[in-house]
């Protein structure tokens, strides 16, 4: 999102470096193809959650550690919804198929939304300003999500089946690359191109980013940065349940702690790319797919701390993550 | 000598000291107060609780940075006990191995985790330290050959500690003088002094400058201290201590499993203590173990009571269930953060410097 002048290429090298290096690694190249497919998939649907979340820190320096509550909110409500829609999930029409999906998916937004509405005014609100108390207060307020969400659905894990029409996969030679995951990653790119047209081309957009870089000048502007605020909270949020829908798709089962599962990739991510910035986050995210898709394939043992061990080498080489925003803290 | 060995932090409030006393001398004759072997557990568990949750405040209370990994630290003290007494059989060496290892382990993971996330950002170590634990629980439950996976280890100690062992054979003012008392006072005589150790510490040269840092970084550093020494310093400290808290648990227990050291519920369990008890005090974390062990032995019955009264109408009841108490507790949580910050002792000292 930087400047057109004076991109920086080199982290943009990254993941495709990533890519090439496992496939001597993993020797097949259609094993690598069904992988590095999957690597995007899933390093797609963990953007799509941790861009909200990105966006929120940099532009009100508020850390929300309850940012995973609404990624299992989402997955919920998807199996309520879905379960209604029965003879479309049935259906072999994949046309049936996704007017399914995507009522599901536009209701596990508006109820993160909603919810992420609430999260703000009663939990975020009060403690601006105050790292210490955010952390701590936005912890109580995953606890207590996902404690509700057992109350309300249940402490078990409920199965979330792709519909009929997206299962399988197709065959390109030898590579079989299932349909789910092309889906999730176009339904990423989408959100990306959204995203980075909104924060490009629009007056909201040029604000959110001015404000990122320096909150204080925005606000002496005259323009109201908490209701901008506000705003990017509730988007945010309606989109970690748009990717809590996709996830809990992918791992075709939803449990009430996944969202704090999903948390600690998502933080891994946004400290890759740099606390406040879209485009790192999409970068941490691939890499994170990628190199979680990989190190399971190759080395299964590894596969815990390959990605904290990926953090760990990206902050040696670039402390702030791969794109630091200028004037955050 | 009192006030030495308190370090010159002393109560600075008659109802908190009086509290204190009561803390002190209850568990000091808890075998004798309270007879009965649930009543001894509570309070070998509460003297745990007590130096964990000190030490976490070490961190959070003194140094104003918040880690998701005391667990971790808490675990690997209990595990390094565990794994030595499995593979060496009973005996004290077995027992000065296991804590030796912990605590190395414990030394070098801290130093790197701090070192490498302090020198950014003391956000970042939440983040990371909360990545590095559940990725240490995960491989806790898999290495099983080494760690007993979800099963965990039970464990065989020195004869003289273990219940088996009798003193005498006449019970002391009724209560039998067999090992477990001894392991009993063991750990009150460790606990006494790691609190005091600790005490030492916060209000040491080093602990002011801790809370220089905490109330405001930058002038920290430009007084001219390294605030990444001195958090990473501080990071090292509270996951030494915390070990030691994990071996006293392993001691107590003759068992360790994921579930008993390493939850992230433990971890909860020592964020609301800290907070409740008062962020920034030692005395805090005394009287919020015990608040919370206790009502942590009770609330759970109080809840299913509280379940059985209203099983007429299933909302309420499945809000009520036993199995929901992490919800009231998440919401003791928030609103103690909200009008509570200073917790017990904050309140109490404050009460008594305005009167």
């Amino acid at each position: 999102m930087s400047l057109k002048m004076d991109v920086d290429w080199k982290p943009l090298l990254l993941v495709p470096a990533l890519a090439l290096l496992a496939l001597p690694l993993v020797g097949s190249p259609s094993t690598w193809l069904t992988l590095t497919v999957a690597g995007l998939a899933m390093g797609m649907i963990v953007f799509i959650i941790a861009s909200g979340l990105t966006l929120v820190f940099g532009l009100m320096d508020v850390l929300n550690f309850g940012h995973g509550v609404f990624i299992a909110l989402g997955a919920f409500v998807a199996t309520s919804v879905l379960g209604v829609m029965g003879d479309w999930t049935q259906s072999q029409s994949i046309l049936a198929n996704l007017a399914a999906v995507l009522p599901a998916m536009v209701v596990a937004m508006l109820v993160a939304g909603a919810v992420g509405l609430a999260f703000e005014r009663f939990i975020v609100r009060p403690v601006y300003g105050q790292h210490l108390k955010q952390i701590l207060i936005t912890m109580g307020g995953m606890i207590i999500g996902e404690e509700l969400i057992k109350v309300i659905w249940g402490p078990a894990q409920i199965p979330l089946p792709l519909p009929e029409g997206l299962r399988g996969s197709w065959l390109w030679g030898d590579a079989a690359v299932e349909k789910y995951r092309v889906l999730a990653v176009v339904v990423g790119a989408l959100v990306f191109g959204l995203l980075a047209w909104t924060l490009a081309r629009t007056k909201i957009g040029l604000l959110i980013r001015a404000g990122v870089q320096d909150r204080e000048m925005v606000e002496s502007l005259g323009y109201r940065i908490r209701v901008l605020f506000v705003g990017i909270f509730v988007a945010g949020s309606a989109l970690a349940g748009l990717g809590g829908v996709m996830w809990g798709l992918y791992q075709q089962n939803v449990i009430p702690q996944m969202g704090a599962q999903v948390n600690v990739l998502i933080f891994i991510v946004i400290i890759i790319g740099g606390l406040g910035s879209t485009t790192g986050a999409l970068i941490g995210a691939l890499l994170v797919g990628l190199m979680a898709n990989y190190t399971g394939f190759v080395a299964p043992k590894v596969a815990l701390f390959s990605n904290i061990a990926l953090m760990v080498a990206i902050l040696l080489w670039r402390p702030q993550g791969v794109y630091p925003v200028a004037g955050s803290r | 000598m009192l006030r030495r060995l308190l370090s010159n932090d002393l109560p600075r409030s008659k109802v908190l000291a009086v509290l204190l006393i009561a803390v002190l001398l209850g568990l000091a004759f808890a075998p004798f107060v309270f007879p009965g072997v649930k009543a001894l557990n509570v309070a070998a568990k509460i003297l745990v609780f007590i130096v964990l949750v000190a030490s976490f405040d070490l961190l959070l209370g003194y140094t104003g940075i918040v880690s998701f990994a005391h667990t971790m630290f808490f675990g690997i003290g209990a595990y390094g006990i565990a794994i030595a007494a499995t593979r060496m059989g009973a005996g004290w060496d077995a027992v000065a191995v296991g804590l030796a290892c912990s605590l190395a382990v414990s030394l070098v993971l801290a130093l790197a985790i701090g070192l490498f996330s302090l020198r950014v950002r003391a956000i970042f170590f939440a983040m990371i330290t909360l990545a590095v634990a559940s990725a240490f629980q995960t491989l806790a439950s898999q290495l099983s050959e080494f760690t007993g996976g979800e099963d965990g280890l039970s464990f065989r100690l020195p004869e003289i500690i273990s219940p088996s062992f009798e003193f005498s054979e006449e019970p002391f003012l009724g209560v039998s003088l067999d090992g477990r008392l001894l392991c009993y006072y063991l750990l009150f005589v460790v606990a006494v002094v790691l609190v005091l150790a600790l005490l030492r510490i916060v209000n040491s040269p080093f602990g002011r400058v801790l809370q220089a840092i905490r109330e405001n970084e930058f002038r920290a550093e430009a007084i001219g201290y390294r605030v990444v020494v001195y958090r990473t310093l501080s990071a090292v400290l509270s996951a030494l201590f915390a070990t030691l808290a994990g071996a006293m648990l392993a001691l107590w227990l003759r068992y360790n499993g994921p579930d008993t050291s390493l939850s992230f519920e433990i971890m909860i369990d020592v964020l609301l203590i800290v907070v409740i008890g008062g962020m920034g005090t030692v005395y805090g974390a005394a009287i919020g173990a015990v608040l919370f062990v206790v009502a942590q032995s009770y609330l759970q019955d109080l809840l299913r009571l509280g379940n059985e009264a209203v099983s007429g109408l299933p909302w309420l009841a499945a809000l009520l269930s036993p199995d929901r108490w992490l919800l009231w507790l998440g919401l003791l949580f928030v609103l103690s953060v909200y009008y509570f910050p200073t917790g017990i002792v904050g309140k109490l000292r404050a009460r008594s410097s305005a009167r």
